[in-house]
């Protein structure tokens, strides 16, 4: 198949995938559990990531800026700035990319291979619907907190870096953090993760479910989700910061 | 009764079902029986409907399923109980909860109600005690008999099975195979069982369907599959030598 037929075909799935639950009970039960699988368990690593980022964008600033004439709380400025713009949706959106990504297509495809989505077919379920629909929810919901959360440890590790490092002064750095605050900026990253979210979930989601074979190829398109929707979310950062903010 | 007309199934090129037909009756376990890659999945899967054939008819007493709508195919699929080949169990959920599916997504009952019925099921298969295990916890044997529960729980008018003792040893596979041929009896169900294994043809199956190169080689049952002289079901069955020697003394005695 061809990149154009991939692409009518993963638009194709969307059509299945937002067709009306067919047990709201049964729906919101899968629901809390992919809020679990795809958001509290990938909690951890994010925070730990984002505050030592933080910390790093912070000391090379500091680095960086070793001039008398440009002004300490800058330091500050520019790890906020970058935290909330790039840092927070798109680095956080990248490593969900690899670390979710895989888990959703790796179980899809198992399930694919294993016959268990034959099995829900036969009992009359549409499998699309039933597996996709609640992981896209959850990333839609539960993502864009993730990434404030990020984005708040950055800017704090930014600062602990300072205290741990001497390269700064804490009230310098607190001036910088404080000023010229847009929250516009906040809003563009929140923007752009709910995009990344869905991407997030439904492009391992499409490799997972088309699988053909045995385990191999689950690995296989478990490699392909991540590469995919890294490239996807990289390109999306392009044309909505040229949109959003350009 | 299940009638089939006719059915073709292609992949691209390779044109695996080349018009089978035949009719499969209440109360009976019907055999299919054939190579590895003779299509006796694919055939299964057409009387699923997960394949589409391109040509032919499969009708569910009286109801012809490329004739009805959507609800119409989703009611009949609820009539339908499937065993897969590998048990195919959900693995994030556990015994319980797999064979609870089925009601809890389309029977309109209290917990008690379904716990009451899947602890009936597990009971029948012979499987108390395993309610809060997960599926890899369990023997290949035990995951079949929970398939087996979980494939009868809505009390389906139809039973499909795909193979169901591939990898299991011979005396759990009789066991398996004597389940399904019990159940099928007492729920009055049509069963259709897909199989590689001689032993199993000649413990349950009352019909059988031979397919080779895409169509139907021979059909008969157990008892006739030892005096026939069709030569594709005799190499079929010679290829064991064991099943040479029994029939060489059943055509023996019976003269
Ligand atoms: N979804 C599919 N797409 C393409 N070819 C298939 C598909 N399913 C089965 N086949 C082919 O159909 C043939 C019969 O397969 P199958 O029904 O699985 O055989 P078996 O009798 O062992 O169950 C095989 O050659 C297989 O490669
Ligand atoms: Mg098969």
């Amino acid at each position: 198949m061809n990149y154009i037929e991939h692409i009518g075909k993963y638009f194709m799935m969307l059509r299945q995938v937002f067709k009306r639950p067919q047990k709201w009970k049964v729906f919101r039960e899968t629901f809390f559990r992919e809020v679990e699988d795809l958001g509290l368990k990938s909690l951890g690593i994010i925070m730990f990531i984002s505050f030592f980022i933080g910390g790093v964008v912070a000391i090379q600033t500091a680095l960086n800026v070793d001039s008398p004439f440009i002004p300490k709380y800058l330091i500050g400025f520019a790890t906020k700035r970058s935290m909330i713009l790039e840092f927070g949706p798109t680095f956080t959106s990248i490593i969900l990319a690899g670390k979710v990504g895989s888990y959703i297509a790796s179980s899809m495809g198992t399930m694919r291979v294993t016959e268990q989505i034959d099995a829900l077919e036969v009992m009359g379920i549409n499998s699309l619907s039933y597996l996709v629909l609640p992981k896209v929810l959850a990333a839609l919901i539960f993502y864009p907190l993730l990434v404030l959360i990020a984005m708040f440890l950055g800017i704090y590790g930014g600062w602990a870096a300072g205290i741990l490092t001497d390269l700064f002064y804490s009230v310098d750095y607190i001036d910088g953090v404080q000023l010229d605050f847009n929250p516009y900026f906040i809003k563009y990253a929140i923007i752009k993760t709910i995009v990344f979210a869905f991407v997030i979930a439904t492009i391992p989601a499409y490799h997972g479910y088309y699988v053909k074979g045995g385990s191999l190829e689950v690995g296989r398109a478990s490699t392909q989700a991540v590469v995919w929707t890294s490239v996807v979310i990289i390109l999306l950062n392009y044309f909505l910061t040229q949109m959003l903010l350009g | 009764m299940i009638e089939v007309k006719n059915l073709h199934k292609s992949f691209g090129e390779a044109h695996i079902l080349k018009g089978i037909s035949s009719t499969f009756e209440k109360g009976k376990v019907n055999m299919i029986i054939g190579q590895s890659g003779s299509g006796k999945t694919v055939f299964l899967k057409c009387l699923l409907g997960l394949h589409t054939p391109e040509e032919g008819e499969i009708s569910f007493d009286g109801r012809v399923y490329s004739k009805l709508d959507i609800d119409e195919k989703r009611l009949l699929r609820t009539e339908i109980g499937m065993l897969f080949q590998g048990g195919a169990l959900f693995d994030s959920l556990t015994v319980e909860e797999n064979i609870m599916f089925p009601l809890k997504m389309f029977a309109n009952q209290s917990k008690k109600e379904m716990l009451e019925r899947v602890n009936f099921v597990l009971d029948r298969v012979n499987l108390p005690d395993s309610n809060l295990k997960f599926p890899a916890e369990l023997s290949g044997g035990m995951q079949k008999r929970v398939a087996i529960a979980r494939a009868i729980v809505m009390n389906p008018k139809y039973l499909f099975c795909d193979e169901p003792n591939s990898g299991l040893d011979p005396q759990t596979a009789t066991v398996i195979d004597n389940l399904i041929q019990e159940i099928t009896d007492e729920y009055q169900m049509i069963t259709v069982v897909n199989s590689h294994d001689m032993n199993s043809v000649m413990e349950i199956g009352e019909k059988i369907i031979f397919l080779k190169d895409g169509k139907k080689a021979w059909e008969g049952t157990n008892k006739e599959i030892f005096v026939t002289d069709n030569q594709a079901i005799v190499n079929f069955v010679y290829s064991s030598n064991l099943f040479k020697k029994v029939r060489e003394s059943y055509l023996k005695e019976s003269k």
